[in-house]
This record gives C-alpha cells, structure tokens and sequence, in this order.
C-alpha cells in the first residue's frame, strides 16, 4: 500500500534558497523510507511538505500534488491541525517543550482536547514503552524533560509523537546529536516502529541510511536522482552521481 | 619566545580596563549621590503622619496621603488600560502579523511613541479626554493620557520578550497538532511572560513618576479629601512636588525632600520587583 504519491512537487523559497525541483515518488506504508543525500538536498524541505510545516516558512511556491492517503494535502481546504497529528515529527535535535516530562508527552492529546487524565496517564505510559524511555523516567515524570541526557530527550520528543498515534513518523536527522549508543537505540526502535508505522527518514550519514532503509530516495540539490530498494541503491545504484555519494567520493 | 608586542598589547588592555571602571563609576556615582543626598535630607520628614495623614496650613504642615493614593490610583489606572491594549498587541505583532510594509509602519511609530515629550501627551490627553471626550480633569483622564504614553513601552518589550522564545518551540508545538493561539498561550507566552512583566513595571514606573501627562488631565493642586469615584481629579506625587517646591512660599525643605524620598521609594520598589522577577526567571529558564 502507498501512503503518499507525490507527483511533480516543486518548492521555491523566498530568498530561492533551497528547492526541490519536480519531485515524484509513492512512499510505501509501514516500512521505513530514507531520504538520503548530501546538505542543502532538499530533505528537510520534502519532510516538512508532508505535514505542511512549511506553512511556518517563507515560501514563495508551492506545485504540485501530495497525496496522503488519496488526499491531496497540499490542497488550501486541507485541515493541517488534523493532518499534523496523523504525521507526527521528529527534529535533528531534540527540543523538548519547556514542561514536564509528562507534559511534553501529553502535550498533542491536550492540543486535541483530551482532558481525561487516566486515559492522558495510560497514553504517556504506553508512548514512553515504546520509546523505550518507560524504565529510565517512570519516576521522572514531573521532571523537566531538560533534566534529561540528549538521547532520552529524543526519545521523549518520539514518545510525544507516538502518544498521538499517528500513521506516519517523520524524522529529520534524529540523531545527529546523539552519540553511537543513544543512535544504535533509536536506530533499533525504528525497526520495532515500522511494523505499524510509516516511517520517512532522512538519517545524518550515508552508513544509518544504509542500515535503516527498506527504500531508499536520493537527494541531491533539489533533485530526485534515484529512488528504489535499499538494497539496490546502496549495493547497485543505476546513477553514477549516487554510486559516487554512497562510496564516499562526495558529499 | 614571547610574541613581539606581547607587552605593549597587555598594557593596553590594562589601561582599557581602568578606562571602562573609571566609565562605571562616573555613571553610577552620582546617581547614589543624588539618592543619599535626598534620603538624607528626607529621612527626618518621614513619620507615620506624614504618610497617613493629609496636608494643613496650606500644605506646610501634615501628611501627604492624598497624594500618595493618587499616584496609586493613577497607577492602577494606566494599568487597567494600557496592560491588556499592550500586551495584545504585542502579541499581535510578535506571533501573528506578518512581516509587512504596514507592520512596519506600526513598529516604527510605536517607537517614535516612546520617544515623545511627556508634555505633548500631556495636551493631548487635555484635548481628547478632558475636553472633546468631556471626562474633565479626573484620574480617568489621567490614567487613560498615562496609558497612551506607557504603551509603547508594553507593546514593544511584550514582542521582544516572545521573540525572544526559541522559535523551535513553535515549530515543535505546530508539528504537534497544536494551532497558534494554544502555541501561544501554552509555550510561548509561558516563557515570555517574566520579560512582559518587567516591561510593564518599568512603563507603570514611568507613568507613576511623571508630572507633564497629568498636569492638565488629572491632578489636583490641593485637595484634602481623598477621591471617591474615577471622575474626581487627584493629587499625586510628582505634581506635588512640582507645588511644594515652586508654587509655596516658606515651604519647609524637609517636607519637600520628604515627599520625594516616597517618590522614589514607589519607583524603586518598582524596579526591584522587576529586578527580581527577571533574576529569578533567568535561573529557572532551561533553553
């Protein structure tokens, strides 16, 4: 099943910064799809599209047709509030809310007017299980979450994501703060996640993508130079510019 | 090997630093002088009476209570009206407006606003308020030209404060399904608010301590009795002591030097709480 076809998306920011020019691809659901590439590709670009958070931007065009679920997202009648909390997102670092721990996971299910607190309490629970963070903070919870280490913050900011039971994870470079062991952690939970998730990452190098990726898009200057299997892209890439990036000799 | 003109540079900087302790305290030492100097003439005045009990013979002798309930009122006053005026707007423009030739245009005048002699806020309030508004001379007046000149002051340290918030909390709180307002009014509002707080001490600071606004809008030149309803005019502080220090002959000194030590022990006060608000938010902030 598709969870999003993108036919022929094109983005002009403001200041013409970055673009990504004439994209198509069908992402698949419930696998894990990443979008690799050196900086300055488009990634960050492309994954804010999904959940529209680049209404937040300046940009200055938007073409194109973004179909989640069969609907077109990028449609102005679209409710983005409803849309956001079906595709939830994960940022490069991890910026957890000035509130508690408890708080920064509930937080989506208050926006969305949930007020029950055992059912908020049996949410937060359960979100902060599957981030595996449930052991470590359980008695934590009144906390600030800045009084936790980085990679329980990510995992906190995945948690408060999970807690609104999306349909699709967003993560933008999620572990380019993190050292190896809090990365191998999220790396592995990524794998548990897709069995139910749809899940859309740009990884932080060429290696995490490699080891992550069910199918594989690369990005380069706002460009779609190739998508298909993980395993073909890493192993047999059809287009020199991407043998080139995955062997290291750019990028 | 030391580097060549490792000395010389060390000397400089020596004489730099002097240069900017010896700036300090050409700034700092006559504003604790003008304080001291004032306590000290004051001090004597001060006594249960003359802050509870209202003026007599012809204001040379008594309290100065009336006066000290004015200048409250009139604080109270410019509240009530330029905190929530200002504090929307700054809002307004911190999170909503988008950047624009007329949003410009607003922030530019806010800021020519500040800038305006109090005097001119002063007729001002005289010709909309007391005469074409016909609310006479009355704290409402007063506190309403007050508000106008202390808003500039709110709208624009309202807006610095919130721009001051990470704009990552917004963005993270939008991709959590969150709309704007509850962006606002959960995150960043929250974080902002010990900035606004001192935004709007320092603007009331002002409005309590200024004679020219209220001259022709509110205050009273000698009224014992204290006001009853917002339409009354007042005394108040610092018009009293523009009065007692030009306006009578044989005043007594200390009553007038008196009068500004509780003057400025209002303002200072005021500023202390400010001062104290931002402290302890500064140490409880995480980011």
């Amino acid at each position: 099943m598709k969870e999003f076809i993108i036919r022929n998306l094109s983005i002009t920011y403001s200041d013409e910064n970055e673009s990504l020019k004439n994209i198509s691809l069908e992402i698949e659901a419930r696998a894990i799809t990443v979008l690799f590439g050196p900086a300055g590709g488009g990634k960050s670009t492309f994954l804010r599209t999904l959940n529209r958070l680049n209404d937040l931007a300046d940009l200055k065009q938007m073409k194109g047709e973004v179909l989640f679920q069969g609907q077109n997202i990028l449609d102005p009648q679209t409710d983005v509030i409803t849309l956001r909390r079906q595709i939830g997102m994960v940022f490069s670092r991890p910026v957890p809310l000035p509130l508690s721990v408890y708080d920064n996971v509930a937080y989506g299910l208050v926006m969305a007017g949930e007020h029950d607190r055992r059912k908020l309490d049996e949410a937060v629970e359960k979100s902060l299980k599957q981030a595996f963070l449930w052991e470590e903070v359980n008695d934590r919870l009144k906390d600030s979450a800045y009084s936790l280490s980085g990679g329980q913050q990510q995992r906190v900011c995945l948690a408060r994501v999970l807690a609104l039971e999306p349909q699709v994870i967003l993560l933008d470079e999620p572990t380019s703060a993190l050292d190896p062991i809090a990365t191998a952690n999220i790396e592995e939970m990524l794998r548990e996640l897709k069995k139910e998730y749809t899940i859309i990452i740009a990884p932080h190098n060429v290696q995490q993508a490699a080891r992550v990726a069910d199918y594989a898009a690369f990005f380069l200057m706002g460009e779609l130079v190739e998508y298909g299997s993980g395993i073909d892209l890493f192993t047999v890439p059809k287009d020199q510019r991407t043998s080139d990036y995955v062997t290291g000799r750019f990028g | 090997m030391r580097a060549p003109g490792m000395d010389k540079s060390k000397t400089i900087q020596a004489v730099g630093f002097n240069l900017l302790r010896l700036v300090t305290a050409i700034t700092v030492i006559p504003i604790i002088g003008l304080v001291v100097y004032i306590v000290v003439k004051g001090a004597p005045a001060i006594s249960w009476e003359f802050i509870s009990a209202a003026p007599s013979n012809g204001m040379r002798e008594g309290g100065i209570l009336p006066a000290i309930v004015g200048t409250l009122y009139l604080t109270l006053g410019t509240a009530l009206f330029s905190v929530p005026l200002g504090v929307l707007a700054g809002i307004y423009l911190a999170e909503y407006a988008k950047e624009t030739f007329l949003t410009r245009i607003i922030r530019v005048a806010i800021i020519n606003l500040a800038g305006i002699p109090s005097v001119v806020y002063g007729l001002f309030g005289l010709g909309l308020f007391v005469l074409f508004l016909k609310l006479g001379t009355s704290i409402l007046a007063a506190s309403l030209t007050l508000s106008i000149m202390t808003l500039p002051t709110i709208i624009s340290t309202t807006e610095q404060a919130l721009r001051s918030v990470p704009n990552s909390f917004r963005v993270v709180s939008t991709s959590l399904g969150a709309s704007r307002w509850q962006t606002v009014r959960r995150i960043t509002l929250p974080q902002a608010l010990p900035g606004i707080i001192t935004g709007i001490i320092l603007g009331l600071e002002r409005a309590a301590g200024e004679t020219a606004p209220i001259l022709f809008t509110g205050a009273a030149f000698f009224l014992p009795q204290l006001p009853h309803s917002p339409l009354d005019a007042t005394m108040a502080l610092p018009y009293h002591i523009f009065v007692i220090s030009t306006q009578i002959p044989g005043m007594p000194i200390q009553i007038q030097y008196g009068t500004v030590v509780v003057l400025l022990v209002f303002v200072l006060g005021m500023n202390l709480i400010a001062t104290l608000i931002r402290s302890s938010a500064r140490k409880k902030r995480q980011w």
